[in-house]
């Protein structure tokens, strides 16, 4: 496949935008349907599989608004209904193929805060671009309307303008909110508390703030510097953090409301509990979680010279997995120089939760993809570490509650896959540290938080959103819990009388 | 950021430092540890265990070999010094009742976390007997304290410069020969050690406690790094721990997994000490 330059794609929307650019409200549904969907330049696959940069490198302003004018503006506006905080999508658009950036990102943050990073890890082909009356008409989905790139570019713009206009604060209640956890949820709800002129505090665990945002997802995908400029515009709104510090150790749950005179608290802890397959040889060295191996590089920095945390520098790495994250460790491994990287996955690629691009991208870069084939067990050597893992295939049976068809093993199908590195991504569990010192709060079977449809918990003035409400979910789902708990707080703390932010209807910058 | 109040070097790689850390102090438990950075950027975590707490002054004590290249970093910080990243208490606390006859046995600076769960068995009402085991004399740390608690004390060294001549299995199994044997055996120390006082204990079905200090990356549970095997079952050290019953762990794939990045590690902390002390370092010294 070949990679057409930033450049190129630039002169090449120029040309499209001089023809229908001047014409950009009359033109017909039919012409529209025409408009040449705008590619998104990537870095070269070759280049990019050997540096930390980000892989997708955004649409320039001429991409974006050719972009935006093959956008139907349609009655119906399916695509905001796929989108899990309801972003008004034909209005934003709508003002990009104007050329209005600055009206389209004002529309953007009405419902949600983090465009940025949304732009570029929400699965839209599930969401809003599935239901795109364009990519519908055109029958087939990767051509409906960039709705992610597009937000991406808004996003992009208003931060590299420096156009990012810190959210105005009411004047101070003197009620005080606990932010347990600084993931996407979390920032949400602290943005969202701190504007009805709360006094909030967040809480991390960590030595840096931005949750699974920082740890888990990759610098190639997502920049932390847009995680910083994140935190920058919550500190600077006047939001309190504390790193550092594990609500359920450090302090008690309890002891922020009886003790520490908070008002109310909200936990987003997220689903940090690696799930291990409970296969032989899972404690052989060379065995990791994928949790543990991008924290080991995202957080800790191991793939520089300079940082003290050790990884492994992997010649044959296998993946267990499907997801993003499973994405995410394969392609970082290539980064760290693995001579092969190979995906075991049960099913096929149809079924794989990961995002299109991720497994696109993970492709370009030579991640090689065994489908149908699951580990059964992972061999060692005498000295106790990898050298392989005997797989199984599998084949497709039949269509499990959830639709998605199941994998069924075939018998006497073993074949051997050699490997030094096996890292485990097939899921994590909900984190039970604040469950295990809070033994009033509610959990399920599995371990997640129960909350009713205001996201309270079954104790009083607390909250719960995100991954430990949901299970590992996605940072769109657990921005839209942040919105309704901060909903739920700001109703708790200034009374029923104030007006506050639904949902689909935020009130940012 | 948590300043250092104290600092004393134990013995030639043995520090104490008393570090500010008032909410740590109010809230730690016996077996509870802590996760520090000596470099919030690019440093890395390491558990190390609560020696010590002092609400009155908001401070922790931590007892530290030098082993790496953290630890040598961290013996370097000086009082008055911030430390750039700790975090906690982390893990269960020990779980303290009067078990009656309690034996405690202690390798090499397992002195120090073992310090808090004897003052906390103490304050319980059980007899305590204490083990303590080192190579030779000099590497004796908290004689003192420990002698002021404890019913008993037996000091046992491998060259016999002090004490017992001998390991303190040989010890634990006298103990456990005697006509009021141990109701509960802790074991705190290289994991090597504590293993074999778990299989000293075993034909006598003493429970057998050992806390393990197994490699860790955020102590919360998030990444698994620390996970052994109990009783077949995979545990994570710094959530379902750090405490487990010795006779259930797979100690050698404890051990094994302690040196997964072994030679790595080797290769940073020669550079450092290179670098930083420009001091020459041998193989054999590592």
């Amino acid at each position: 496949m070949s990679h057409k330059s930033s450049k190129a794609l630039q002169e090449e929307a120029q040309c499209l935008l001089n023809i229908y650019g001047p014409q950009s409200s009359s033109l017909k549904v039919k012409e529209r349907q025409k408009i040449p969907a705008q590619v998104m330049p990537v870095q070269d696959p070759e280049l990019r599989s050997h540096n930390m940069e980000e892989v997708s490198l955004g649409y320039s302003l001429e991409q974006a608004r050719v972009e935006a004018l093959r956008c139907l503006q349609c009655a119906k506006k399916n695509c905001i209904e796929g989108c899990p905080v309801q972003i008004d999508i034909p209005r934003f658009i709508g003002h990009i193929s104007k050329g209005e950036i600055e009206e389209a990102i004002a529309v953007v943050k009405e419902t949600t805060l983090l465009p940025a990073v949304c732009g570029r890890v929400c699965p839209q082909e599930r969401q809003c671009q599935l239901y795109c009356t364009l990519g519908k008409s055109l029958k087939d989905i990767g051509s409906s309307v960039a709705i992610g790139g597009l937000e991406r570019f808004v996003a992009d713009w208003e931060r590299i303008n420096n156009k990012i206009v810190i959210p105005s604060v009411k004047p101070a209640t003197g009620k005080k909110v606990a932010v347990v956890g600084s993931g996407p949820a979390g920032l949400v709800v602290a943005a969202d508390c701190r504007r009805e002129g709360h006094h909030v505090t967040i809480f991390e665990a960590f030595h840096k703030l931005g949750g699974v945002l920082r740890y888990g997802i990759p610098e190639f995908r997502l920049p932390n510097d847009i995680i910083d400029k994140e935190i920058e515009t919550l500190s600077a709104m006047g939001v309190e953090i504390k790193t550092n510090f594990v609500v359920g150790r450090t302090r008690k749950l309890t002891d922020l409301i009886d003790k520490d005179g908070y008002d109310a608290v909200f936990i987003g802890t997220g689903a940090g509990l690696p799930i291990f397959m409970g296969i032989e040889g899972e404690s052989l060295n060379g065995v990791l979680s994928a949790n543990e191996y991008l924290t080991r590089i995202n957080l800790m920095k191991a793939y520089l010279k300079d940082a003290d945390t050790p990884v492994y520098l992997s010649k044959k790495l296998v993946v267990l997995g499907g997801g993003n994250v499973a994405m995410d460790a394969a392609r970082m491994a290539k980064r760290l120089g693995a001579e092969s990287v190979t995906v075991v996955y049960r099913r096929t690629e149809n079924e794989m939760p990961a995002r299109r691009e991720e497994v696109l991208h993970a492709k370009e870069e030579g991640i090689r993809f065994l489908l149908l084939s699951n580990a059964k067990r992972i061999l060692g050597d005498e000295k106790g570490t990898v050298k392989g893992i005997e797989c199984l295939q599998y084949e497709l049976g039949e269509a499990d509650a959830s639709g998605r068809r199941s994998a069924v093993e075939i018998a006497n199908s073993e074949f051997i896959l050699e490997a030094d590195t096996v890292i485990i991504a097939v899921g994590n569990g909900s984190n039970p540290l604040i469950s295990q010192t809070t033994p009033l709060l509610t959990v399920s079977k599995r371990g997640n938080i129960v909350v009713d449809e205001t996201q309270q918990t079954s104790m009083d003035k607390i909250f719960a959103g995100g991954d430990i409400v949901l299970g590992a979910a996605t940072v769109i789902l657990a921005m839209g819990e942040g919105r309704r708990s901060a909903a739920s707080i700001n109703k708790l703390l200034c009374g029923p009388a104030v007006e506050t932010s639904d949902p689909s209807k935020g009130t940012l910058s | 950021m948590n300043s250092i109040l104290y600092k004393q070097q134990l013995s030639t790689d043995v520090f104490m430092m008393r570090l500010f850390a008032p909410l740590i102090a109010e809230e730690r438990q016996a077996g509870q540890f802590i996760i520090l950075q000596t470099d919030d950027d690019y440093g890395e975590r390491i558990p190390l265990t609560i020696a010590d707490a002092d609400t009155a002054e908001g401070s922790i004590t931590i007892i530290f070999q030098v082993v790496g290249k953290t630890t040598k970093h961290l013996s370097s910080f000086n009082t008055g010094d911030k430390l750039p990243a700790l975090v906690g208490p982390l893990g269960k606390p020990t779980h303290i009742k009067n078990f009656g006859r309690a034996v405690c046995v202690c390798g090499g600076i397992g002195v120090a976390p073992m310090h808090p769960i004897v003052q906390a068995l103490k304050n319980a009402g059980n007899h305590v007997s204490i083990i303590i085991g080192a190579r030779t004399k000099e590497l004796i740390i908290l004689e003192k304290e420990m002698a002021a608690i404890a019913d008993e004390l037996i000091i046992c060294t491998d060259d016999g410069s002090y004490g017992r001549k001998g390991l303190v299995t040989a010890a634990l199994k006298d103990l456990c020969e005697r006509e009021l044997k141990p109701d509960i055996v802790f074991a705190i120390g290289p994991p090597v050690m504590m293993k074999f006082c778990s299989e000293t204990t075993r034909p006598y079905h003493v429970f057998t406690q050992v806390s393990l200090n197994t490699i860790m990356v955020d102590g919360t549970g998030m990444c698994g790094g620390c996970r052994v095997n109990v009783d077949n079952k995979v545990k994570f050290v710094c959530v379902d721990g750090p405490e487990f019953d010795g006779h259930l762990v797979d100690f050698d794939n404890m051990i094994s997994r302690l040196n997964a990045y072994k030679d790595i590690e080797r290769k940073h902390y020669k550079c450092f000490v290179e670098k930083t002390f420009n001091q020459p370092v041998k193989e054999e010294q590592i």
